[in-house]
């Protein structure tokens, strides 16, 4: 057997010690929760913007700040990007946990139009700690338009 | 003489393995806990406990007049067939109302092992598959089960009518009991959906009276339900920990709770994930889950909440009954209950706190200890029916075994006054003997 010479070991061992350190580095950055396309930022004031840009949704959680396994309604709002409030759509709402791949533990659903683009949702609740995205899917006269509102609880 | 290369190397793997063994056997301290941590163990606290949630559909929950008449219930064998099973027969307050065996025994041999009662007052969902929605509507269901009390309402109602104790508290609480002398209008025995002749009596009566046998029925189950929403868990020495870590008393910490206790309760918020689904200060979410548990032996995968979601929903008992008692009957988490394929086979969390003395574990009692369960969340095996939820854990013997001593430290006496921990007759006879 050749013996390896000092200078290939040397080699070695730096080729060892860069790939250690990539990877320590690569761990303590970690991955990072991306905020989900295109829809966080404040420009004119739209916090949650719809996926194709028709829809600006907030939301109101009557539970304030929401604990876990408490049943509760939000108040969801709909408007265009110009602050008009769209009335009377048809909006579903669902979501789940993407990092456990599992969905809401309850079906919650919209029970009634308040008027001025608000939506009672009734049946929220969450079951654990940690980040959720709730898809609400907004349709009023056309073709729905999906929004995800990131929640870290 | 000069060491030569194999001894170097032998002294160097000797050193290696020893190393590596504190290295992984040593307890030692865990990393400090960051502010989140601090938070999470806040919500695990006792102290976080909010009061007994309102129960809207139950008008005397709260009514202690009405607790006391559900602890007779409770404890009475009258309330059967035969007349010697009552719910301390398998609900048995020095196994933390649980009963010690894989499924419960009374007349016959349950469907699923005895859930404990301790905080069930905070729980939407009764049983291991959620079939019913109120602790009072649960108490109906065991005393018509023919392996349970093997008894039938008609009988139940006729027991509080003819009893004078039963019949003065119950009229002080609901108001006028039905007059029951006519045996043409109200059968001896008579139940719906028990057997065919309890059947055929009860059909024999008129949907009216039947009524009020119904209403009389309910009302035993929330007088009952009134007791039990005094079972409460009492502090442990996992409590007074946290109290040590929010007020960062580092002697104290070491005083209440070991090194490896410690180090169990790290890897239970961190490598194991347990705050998943045991969370909150009851260390449950009362969710249902699929955790790939292995069906009893000889029997078919239980399919959990996908058939019991079903039968609350049509049971007459429950929140949106003509027998709850709630005005508005908003009953969100009936109205707007998950269904779908997601529950199959999923059951409900059990709470953590009454782990000790409460084996066997699991909804028909598959696991007979903590280490097994351990094990099974550590390998999370491929479900028998539906889809197992959890992942792998990679925990390791060392680590398993810290996460069963911290455990351990949630043991601790019920908050509950031990005056309501025994029968109350019993107590009057004492007391008549003393006198």
């Amino acid at each position: 057997m050749v013996k390896p010479t000092w200078r290939s070991s040397r080699r070695t061992v730096w080729i060892g010690c860069v790939t250690a350190a990539v990877v320590a580095l690569s761990l303590i950055m970690g991955p990072s929760a991306a905020p989900p396309d295109g829809e966080s930022g404040s420009e004119n004031d739209c916090a949650w913007r719809s996926k194709s840009g028709r829809y600006c949704v907030t939301y109101r959680s009557r539970l304030d700040p929401i604990t876990i396994n408490r049943i509760h309604s939000w108040v969801l709002h709909v408007e265009t990007p110009e602050g008009v409030p769209v009335d009377h759509a048809d909006i579903a709402v669902d979501g789940g946990m993407p990092a456990h791949d599992h969905g809401l533990p309850t079906s919650p659903r919209v029970t009634k139009y308040l008027g001025n683009g608000d939506y009672l949702v009734e049946g929220m609740r969450f079951h654990m700690n940690g980040y959720w995205e709730i898809v609400v899917t907004v349709e009023a006269g056309g073709r729905p338009d999906r929004v995800i509102l990131p929640l870290e609880l | 003489m000069a060491l030569t290369r194999k001894t170097v190397a032998a002294i160097a793997a000797v050193v290696t393995l020893v190393g590596l063994g504190m290295w992984r056997y040593w307890p030692g301290e865990p990393a400090p806990w960051t502010d989140a941590e601090i938070e999470q163990l806040r919500r695990l606290w006792i102290g976080s406990l909010p009061p007994v949630p309102p129960d809207p559909t139950n008008a005397v929950a709260d009514d202690p007049r009405a607790a006391r008449l559900g602890q007779q219930l409770f404890f009475d064998p009258r309330l059967s067939g035969n007349g010697q099973v009552a719910c301390v027969t398998c609900h048995q307050p020095a196994l933390r109302f649980t009963d010690g065996l894989p499924k419960g025994r009374a007349i016959g041999v349950s469907m699923r092992n005895t859930r404990g009662l301790v905080g069930a007052a905070y729980s939407p969902w009764l049983y291991w598959d959620g079939r019913k929605d109120s602790l009072w509507s649960q108490a109906l269901s065991p005393l018509e089960d023919a392996r349970e009390h093997g008894g039938n309402r008609m009988q139940i109602v006729r027991l509080i009518a003819e009893d004078s104790e039963y019949s003065a508290a119950y009229v002080a609480l609901f108001g006028p009991l039905p007059e029951l002398s006519d045996r043409g209008r109200f059968p001896e025995a008579a139940a719906p959906g028990v057997n065919a002749e309890l059947e055929a009596a009860w059909q024999s009566m008129s949907s009216a009276d039947q009524q009020k046998v119904n209403t009389v029925f309910a009302n035993i189950g929330k007088a009952i339900a009134a007791y039990e929403r005094l079972l409460l868990p009492g502090p442990s020495r996992f409590d007074t920990y946290v109290e040590a870590v929010i007020e960062a008393n580092e002697g104290a910490q070491r005083r209440t709770l070991s090194s490896e206790e410690i180090a169990g309760l790290a890897v239970f918020i961190r490598k194991a994930r347990c705050t998943e689904c045991h969370n909150g200060p009851l260390f449950t979410n009362n969710e249902f889950h699929n955790t790939g548990i292995l069906s009893f032996p000889g029997e078919v995968p239980d399919r959990g909440r996908i058939d019991g979601i079903r039968e609350v929903q049509q049971d007459p008992f429950n929140c949106l009954g003509p027998y709850s008692d709630d005005p508005v009957k908003e009953c969100a988490e009936l109205r707007f209950a998950r269904t779908g394929q997601s529950l199959l086979g999923a059951t409900r969390t059990p709470s953590l706190r009454n782990l000790s003395g409460t084996a066997p574990y699991m909804h028909k009692g598959q696991m007979a200890a903590v280490p097994e369960i351990l094990d099974h969340y550590n390998r999370a095996p491929t479900a028998m029916i539906g889809h197992n939820e959890t992942k792998p854990l990679g925990l390791s013997r060392p680590e398993i075994e810290r996460l069963e001593a911290f455990l351990d430290s949630l043991a601790a006496p019920l908050a509950t006054p031990s005056e309501w921990l025994a029968a109350p007759d019993l107590r009057r006879r004492d007391r008549v003997a003393r006198d």
